[in-house]
C-alpha cells in the first residue's frame, strides 16, 4: 500500500462529497437531536459523541472547498483546516463510537443522512492513516485469506462434514446452475455452526437447490467497515466472481447485517455495474419460501420471546416484516421491544466496532440502551438474525448477569420443520 | 442620514434593493453548489422509486417520531412554537401583506393585529428559551459555533424590532420602523451564508434522505 498521508486523506474526503452531502451540511442547524438517537451519546452522556460532530472533517473540506463563501474565507485564512492532529482526535469519534446504525439519519429534523456521511468520512480516515489497528488487521486478513478472522476453507470443510453426519443431508459445494449461492460469515462458522445446519435442513425441506463455493464463502466486507473502497470492491468482486462462475440466479447473505448491506446496496456501486444475479438476506429467502407454502412447521415456542432487529437489515435495508412473519410461524408468545423495526436501537457492536478491540468499553456502554429495551419487556429469550448482534447480545447480557439466551431465527425455524415422512 | 425619515427611506430603497440582490444571488450560488455536484449513478437494484419516498420525507420529517419527542421534548415543542410563530408573524401580519402585495401584486388575508401581537410575544419568549437551551445543554454547547449565536441574534432582532415598532416603544416611529426593516435586510443578507440557508435546503436534504431510505424500502 502506498503511503498514507493527510493529503491523500483530504483527497479521499473530496472525492466523497456529492449533492446530498452539500444539502445536508447546508441544512444543519446544530439542534443536537441526532445525539438523542445515538446509543453512544445516550449511554455515555458525552457530547463529543454527537453524530453530526463526528463528520466534522468532511464538513470542513466541504465548507472550505465546495462553497463559494467558504472558498473566499479560506483564501483569507478564515476557515478551520483539517489537520493530522484533528483526524487523530476524530479517529475515536468516527470508529469507536459509531456503529453506522443510521438512527440519527432517521430522526434528523432537516433530513441529514449522517450515517452515510460517517461512511464517507471513514474513506478519508483510512487514506490519511487514521484507522484503528483492529480494523486494519481484519482488512488485511480478509484480503490475504478471504476471511477477516483468517478462517480457511478447511475449517469450514470440517463444519460441513459435521453437518452432513448429523443431518444425513448433503451440503452442496461448487454446484453450478443451482438457484442459490449461500454465503457465510466467519463469525457464524466459528461461533454459530448451527446456522449452516439450519439452512441445510430448511433447503432440503423446501426443495431449494443451493450451493456453497470453495472459491469464496465469506460474505462480510471489512473494506466497508473500515471505509476503503478499493478493499471493499476487491472483496465484493470475489463474491461476484464466485456467483458468476457457478451461474447462480441468486446470492444469499447470511445472518449478518453488514454483509447484506455490503453486497446488496454498496456492492454494485463498488464494482461500477449491476449484478447478473439477485441478492437476498437469508431471512428474505425464508419468508418467500414461507409465503409460497414451501416451509411446513409444527409446534410452537411457548416461552416469552422478543426480537432484536439488526440495523443493517431493518433500518438500512427495509427487511422488517419478514422476520415477524417467520416469528409468528413458530412463536406463540412473541413480544416486540418498544422501539423496533426501523426505529430499533443498535446493539452497539456493528460498523466495525466489534473488530476494534480498543472500542470494547464504548461497545459495552452502547449496549446498555439495548439492555434497557430488553428489560422493559423481560423476555425469556431474544431472537435475532445477525451473528455480530447475536454475539454482542450474548456477551452484553452475560456481562450484566441477565440470564436471557439468544437464538438465531434461521435455526429456530429449522427446529420446527415438519419431519419428512 | 441623521433624519429618521431619511433613514427609513434608505432602508426601504437602496438598502432593500441591495439586500434582495445579495440574498437572491447568494441563494442561487448555494443551490448551484448542491445541484452541480449531483450524485453518482446507483447500480443497486432498488426496492422502490426515489421520487415518492423523497417527497414523503420532505413532509413527514416535520413531525418528530415518538422516541425523539420523548427524548428531546424541548427541542421539538419550542422549535415548533417559534418556527410557527415566526411564519405567522411574517406571513399573516397585515402590514407585511401590504409589502408582499406591492412586490408580488397579490396577497392573502391577514390576522387581526392583537392576535399577531400575542404570537409575536410568544415567539420572542420561545426564542429566548432556545438561547438559554443552547447555552446550557451539553450537546448544544459542544456543537455551537459563533454563527449559531449570530443567527440567533439577527432572528431575535427582526422579531423584537417589529414588536417594539408596533408598540411605539422606540421614537420617532420612522426610526423604529427603519430599524425593523434594516434588521430584516441583514437577515436576508446573512441567509445564504449561514445556517439560515436551511430554510430552503431542508427540502432538498429531506428529499435526498427519503429517496435514499426509500430505494432501500424504508419509509423515513
Amino acid at each position: 500500500m502506498s503511503e498514507l498521508t493527510l493529503e491523500r486523506g483530504l483527497a479521499a474526503l473530496r472525492a466523497e462529497i456529492d449533492g446530498p452531502v452539500a444539502a445536508f451540511f447546508s441544512s444543519c442547524v446544530h439542534c443536537g437531536i441526532c445525539a438523542t438517537a445515538c446509543p453512544f451519546y445516550v449511554e455515555t452522556g458525552d457530547p463529543k459523541y454527537t453524530p453530526i460532530l463526528k463528520v466534522e472533517p468532511l464538513r470542513r473540506v466541504w465548507k472550505s472547498e465546495f462553497t463559494l463563501w467558504g472558498r473566499l474565507l479560506s483564501t483569507l485564512g478564515l476557515t478551520k483546516k483539517v489537520t493530522d492532529e484533528m483526524l487523530a482526535e476524530w479517529e475515536e469519534l468516527i470508529y469507536d463510537s459509531c456503529s453506522m446504525c443510521g438512527r440519527c439519519s432517521l430522526v434528523c429534523p432537516v433530513g441529514n443522512d449522517i450515517q452515510a456521511m460517517v461512511r464517507k468520512t471513514r474513506e478519508g480516515m483510512v487514506a490519511s492513516g487514521h484507522a484503528p489497528e483492529g480494523l486494519i488487521a481484519a482488512s488485511v486478513r480478509a484480503i490475504q485469506t478471504g476471511s477477516p478472522m483468517g478462517l480457511q476453507w478447511k475449517t469450514l470443510q470440517v463444519q460441513i462434514e459435521h453437518v452432513q453426519s448429523s443431518t444425513g443431508l448433503e451440503v452442496p459445494v461448487d454446484k453450478a446452475g443451482v438457484d442459490y449461492l449461500a454465503m457465510l460469515s466467519s463469525m457464524e462458522v466459528i461461533n454459530f455452526p448451527e446456522y449452516l445446519e439450519a439452512i441445510t435442513k430448511i433447503f432440503d425441506h423446501a426443495g431449494v437447490t443451493w450451493t456453497l463455493s470453495t472459491q469464496c464463502f465469506e460474505a462480510t466486507n471489512a473494506g466497508i467497515q473500515i471505509g476503503n473502497k478499493d478493499v471493499a470492491a476487491l472483496l465484493v468482486q470475489r463474491v461476484v466472481d464466485a456467483a458468476v462462475k457457478l451461474g447462480v440466479k441468486n446470492v444469499i447473505s447470511p445472518e449478518c447485517g453488514h454483509a447484506y448491506t455490503a453486497i446488496r446496496w454498496e456492492g454494485p456501486n463498488l464494482i461500477g455495474k449491476p449484478y447478473p444475479f439477485k441478492v437476498f438476506h437469508i431471512i428474505e429467502v425464508l419468508d418467500e419460501l414461507r409465503a409460497a407454502g414451501r416451509i411446513k412447521t409444527e409446534g410452537m415456542e411457548t416461552d416469552r420471546l422478543s426480537m432484536h432487529d439488526p440495523c443493517n437489515l431493518a433500518r438500512k435495508s427495509g427487511v422488517i416484516d419478514q422476520q415477524r412473519n417467520l416469528m409468528n410461524l413458530v412463536a406463540d408468545n412473541f413480544v416486540e421491544l418498544k422501539e423496533h423495526g426501523k426505529y430499533q436501537w443498535c446493539c452497539g457492536a456493528g460498523g466495525g466496532v466489534s473488530s476494534n478491540e480498543r472500542a470494547e468499553p464504548l461497545k459495552l456502554a452502547a449496549f446498555k440502551r439495548k439492555k434497557a429495551q430488553i428489560e422493559e419487556v423481560s423476555p425469556a429469550r431474544m431472537v435475532t438474525m445477525c451473528a455480530t448482534c447475536r454475539t454482542q447480545l450474548e456477551e452484553g447480557l452475560e456481562e450484566f448477569n441477565m440470564d436471557i439466551p439468544v437464538v438465531g431465527l434461521t435455526e429456530m425455524i429449522a427446529d420446527h420443520l415438519v419431519e419428512k415422512a | 442620514m441623521s433624519d429618521p425619515m431619511d433613514f427609513l427611506l434608505w432602508t426601504k430603497g437602496p438598502a432593500f434593493e441591495w439586500a434582495i440582490a445579495i440574498f437572491a444571488l447568494g441563494l442561487l450560488a448555494r443551490l448551484l453548489e448542491i445541484f452541480v455536484i449531483g450524485r453518482r449513478p446507483n447500480y443497486a437494484e432498488p426496492r422502490a422509486g426515489e421520487w415518492g419516498p423523497g417527497m414523503r420525507t420532505v413532509f413527514t420529517r416535520s413531525i418528530a417520531d415518538p422516541g425523539t419527542f420523548k427524548s428531546a421534548p424541548f427541542n421539538v415543542v419550542v422549535g415548533w412554537i417559534w418556527h410557527v410563530g415566526f411564519l405567522i408573524v411574517l406571513l399573516l401580519f397585515i402590514p407585511h401583506l401590504e409589502l408582499i402585495k406591492s412586490l408580488l401584486g397579490f396577497a392573502w388575508p391577514g390576522l387581526p393585529n392583537p392576535v399577531v401581537d400575542l404570537v409575536t410575544a410568544v415567539t420572542l419568549v420561545a426564542l429566548v428559551a432556545t438561547l438559554v437551551h443552547r447555552l446550557t445543554h451539553p450537546v448544544k454547547k459542544r456543537i455551537s459555533t459563533v454563527e449559531d449565536y449570530v443567527v440567533w441574534g439577527i432572528t431575535f432582532l427582526v422579531v423584537l424590532s417589529g414588536y417594539l415598532a408596533y408598540h411605539r416603544v422606540i421614537n420617532p416611529y420612522p426610526l423604529a420602523l427603519g430599524l425593523h426593516i434594516l434588521s430584516a435586510e441583514i437577515f436576508l443578507i446573512l441567509l445564504p451564508f449561514t445556517k439560515l440557508t436551511h430554510i430552503f435546503t431542508t427540502v432538498i436534504a429531506r428529499w435526498y434522505n427519503g429517496a435514499s431510505f426509500g430505494r432501500r424500502g424504508v419509509a423515513s
